[in-house]
């Protein structure tokens, strides 16, 4: 690629680097001015977009674990394709996260503070320490894509060694934190709307992030397949129908998982009252569940539908926004009744958080181009590696053949 | 050692001179907020507020929780509890994730928004002249007695028997024996205490036991997600293995 198809302007070029830098000059406001001039964060909503943010950002993140999971621990090598995409989508999604962490912070210097000072007790803590793991785990679980095209054999086949008990340290870590992040709001019964606020949030956390993970990945796939295939480096990004419709067939068991498990809340909870008084909460809350889960469970039940490259984007894009209805419910919304202050994020949070994500998919394209990311499925492995080009794509899970 | 050492406040007695509010600001050296002190809110400058309803006067202040749930969630351990009861934080060690403005079920804890090296602000139970065997700024400045300070097992003793020497008076309840698990400011009102803008449906247990209840299965989760995982691992690799086998000798055959 050369210098002059760079510069040639394209329409996501112009919004991108427009986001980016009015992004640059609000973080350079937000750090020198201080949180109160440049966002809308107040004694009573402490917490806001940044954080919501880092809710749906993991959430949505969480294709990292399962993939690997499916693929390395319970060796169902068809998803085989999507580990690493899933890798480096669920990477990149915590490098937001933990940058927004950063922003949003009062006294970033003292970022490193939980590494020597430990308060057990704390969530928080044990979700930081889980986060600083899994991004290890994540970066060792990349490793091998970046070492394969420096033609690095020796640290490959170390990686590959120890490969399953970093994969089942990731799940275990992935599963901590994405619970631990619904365990935040356990100690604010009083403060919380009634219609989220549960024992069982952790489980509900985990649960979604299960099915949105997924979805992300699904979505991903469709928009990869459709705008890049033709790029060079995303060749082996067609669409991949038996992949990507089993992987719904998990998003449909997850998502009814959820509702079993809500309704089971309201149930025992004696909560069914909430459902029938007019508010704000409760149409965000109808919103949330018809939207995230009751249409997507409809749709995906039929077999048709789960089989459909257009259906199934769809569905895709309705779990992903019924988990960031909910993440900002559970974190925004959810708080207004009792803080009593309408929070809506200020220029500075939005265009900073905006420019974090056009980063993040700026650095997905070129690992993408330049790394083997989109590698094929299990069949044409077994061709390639007979073939004259086998150095490219060596899969961390060879052990199975 | 020193014994545990707290407030009770009676509203009964508060005349609403607002003393102790502005003898709070000079002992904790805080920015005048508001010229009618009546009219104050707590916030980065200001640990105690006198609010007024009706005829009545209260104060509202950090109440020092026996399990502070600003402490429990405070990832650092930038606030705890010292021996005194206070509840005390130390900036130094905060990263300012605001955790514990969060979980307060009291809403108290207050943030410098307008600094960039933004501190948690709040009452801090006058540690400092705890320790030199002083009262509290405030106790000290009443002068009427609305706010004692002293030892809690006295200060309970106080109360109880108020309550019960002059049941017409009081609304019986000691508000901040038990909420929330209770803790070392108590407030005794002749009215309901949710007319004085208290929070009265807190739970008695402490807060930091709903976040324990989840916290206390990570290890069970941890030791049995590994099993599991390992014994899948196990599991599906040997099936796929026997299933190559019977392929390969279905083919030899």
């Amino acid at each position: 690629m050369n210098i002059k198809e760079i510069l040639k302007p394209s329409f996501w070029k112009v919004v991108s680097v427009i986001i980016v830098t009015v992004g640059l000059f609000s973080t350079y406001f937000r750090f020198s001015l201080g949180l109160g001039a440049t966002t809308n964060l107040q004694d009573s909503v402490p917490w806001g977009l940044w954080i919501g943010f880092d809710f749906i950002g993991v959430g949505l993140a969480a294709a990292g674990f399962t993939i690997a999971a499916t693929v390395h621990i319970f060796n169902i090598h068809k998803y085989e394709p999507l580990v690493r995409p899933a890798i480096l989508t669920a990477f990149l999604g915590y490098s937001v996260v933990v940058c927004l962490l950063l922003v949003d912070l009062g006294r970033p210097e003292n970022f490193w503070h939980p590494l020597v000072m430990w308060n057990i007790h704390s969530v928080m803590f044990e979700i930081t320490w889980c986060i600083i793991c899994y991004s290890t785990v994540l970066l060792l679980e990349f490793a091998p894509v970046v070492l394969e095209k420096f033609n690095l054999k020796a640290p490959i086949k170390f990686l590959k060694i120890i490969s399953i008990p970093i994969v089942i340290a990731g799940v275990l870590f992935s599963t901590l934190h994405q619970s631990s992040f619904g365990s935040l709001y356990l100690i604010v019964p009083g403060k919380l709307h009634q219609l989220w606020y549960s024992s069982l949030l952790p489980v509900h956390f985990f649960i979604s992030c299960v099915a949105a993970g997924l979805s992300m990945i699904i979505f991903e796939s469709y928009l990869i397949a459709r705008s890049c295939t033709k790029e060079h480096g995303f060749c082996n990004t067609g669409l991949k129908m038996n992949i990507l419709s089993g992987a719904s067939f998990v998003v449909l068991i997850a998502l009814i998982a959820g509702l079993l498990l809500k309704v089971y809340d309201f149930v025992s909870n004696d909560k069914l009252i909430y459902l029938t008084i007019t508010s704000m909460e409760t149409s965000l809350f109808y919103l949330e569940i018809i939207i995230g889960t009751i249409v997507p469970i409809y749709l995906l039940s039929y077999k048709k539908f789960r089989e459909d490259k257009k259906w199934l984007y769809i569905i895709s894009i309705c779990v992903i926004s019924g988990l960031i209805l909910n993440r900002l419910n559970v974190s925004i919304t959810g708080l207004v009744a009792s803080s009593g202050i309408n929070y809506f994020p200020s220029f500075d949070e939005t265009s900073i958080t905006m420019m974090l994500v056009v980063i993040a998919i700026f650095i997905f394209r070129i690992i993408a181009k330049n790394f083997a990311v989109f590698i094929s499925d299990e069949s044409e492995v077994h061709e390639t590696n007979t073939s004259a080009n086998k150095s490219r794509q060596i899969i961390l899970s060879e052990q199975y053949d | 050692m020193l014994k545990e050492k707290g407030i009770l406040f009676d509203v009964t007695l508060c005349v609403g001179c607002g003393a102790c509010s502005q003898v709070c600001k000079e002992t904790n050296k805080l920015k005048q907020t508001n010229q009618d002190f009546l009219k104050d809110h707590l916030s980065d400058n200001t640990f105690t507020v006198v609010e007024q309803y009706g005829e009545l006067f209260t104060r509202k202040l950090c109440m020092h929780c026996n399990e502070p749930a600003c402490a429990s969630v405070c990832l650092v351990g930038a606030i705890t509890k010292s021996p005194t009861g206070s509840v005390i934080y130390d900036a130094d060690k905060c990263i300012g994730c605001r955790y514990c403005m969060q979980a307060c079920p009291h809403h108290i804890p207050r943030y410098e928004w307008a600094t960039t090296q933004p501190r948690i602000r709040k009452c801090n139970l006058c540690t400092d002249r705890v320790k030199a065997g002083k009262l509290t700024a405030c106790a000290e400045s009443c002068p009427t007695e609305a706010t004692l300070f002293g030892d809690m097992d006295q200060l309970i003793a106080i109360a109880k028997k108020r309550l019960k020497d002059s049941p017409e008076k009081y609304y019986q309840h000691i508000y901040g024996l038990e909420e929330a698990g209770g803790g070392h400011v108590l407030v005794l009102s002749p009215v309901p205490f949710e007319q004085l803008g208290y929070i009265s449906k807190l739970p008695k247990e402490s807060m930091p036991e709903f976040t324990m209840r989840a916290m206390e299965k990570i290890p069970s989760v941890v030791v049995g997600g590994g099993v599991f995982l390992t014994g899948m691992y196990w599991l599906t690799k040997r099936k796929n293995q026997i299933a190559k086998d019977e392929k390969n000798n279905n083919k030899r055959n």
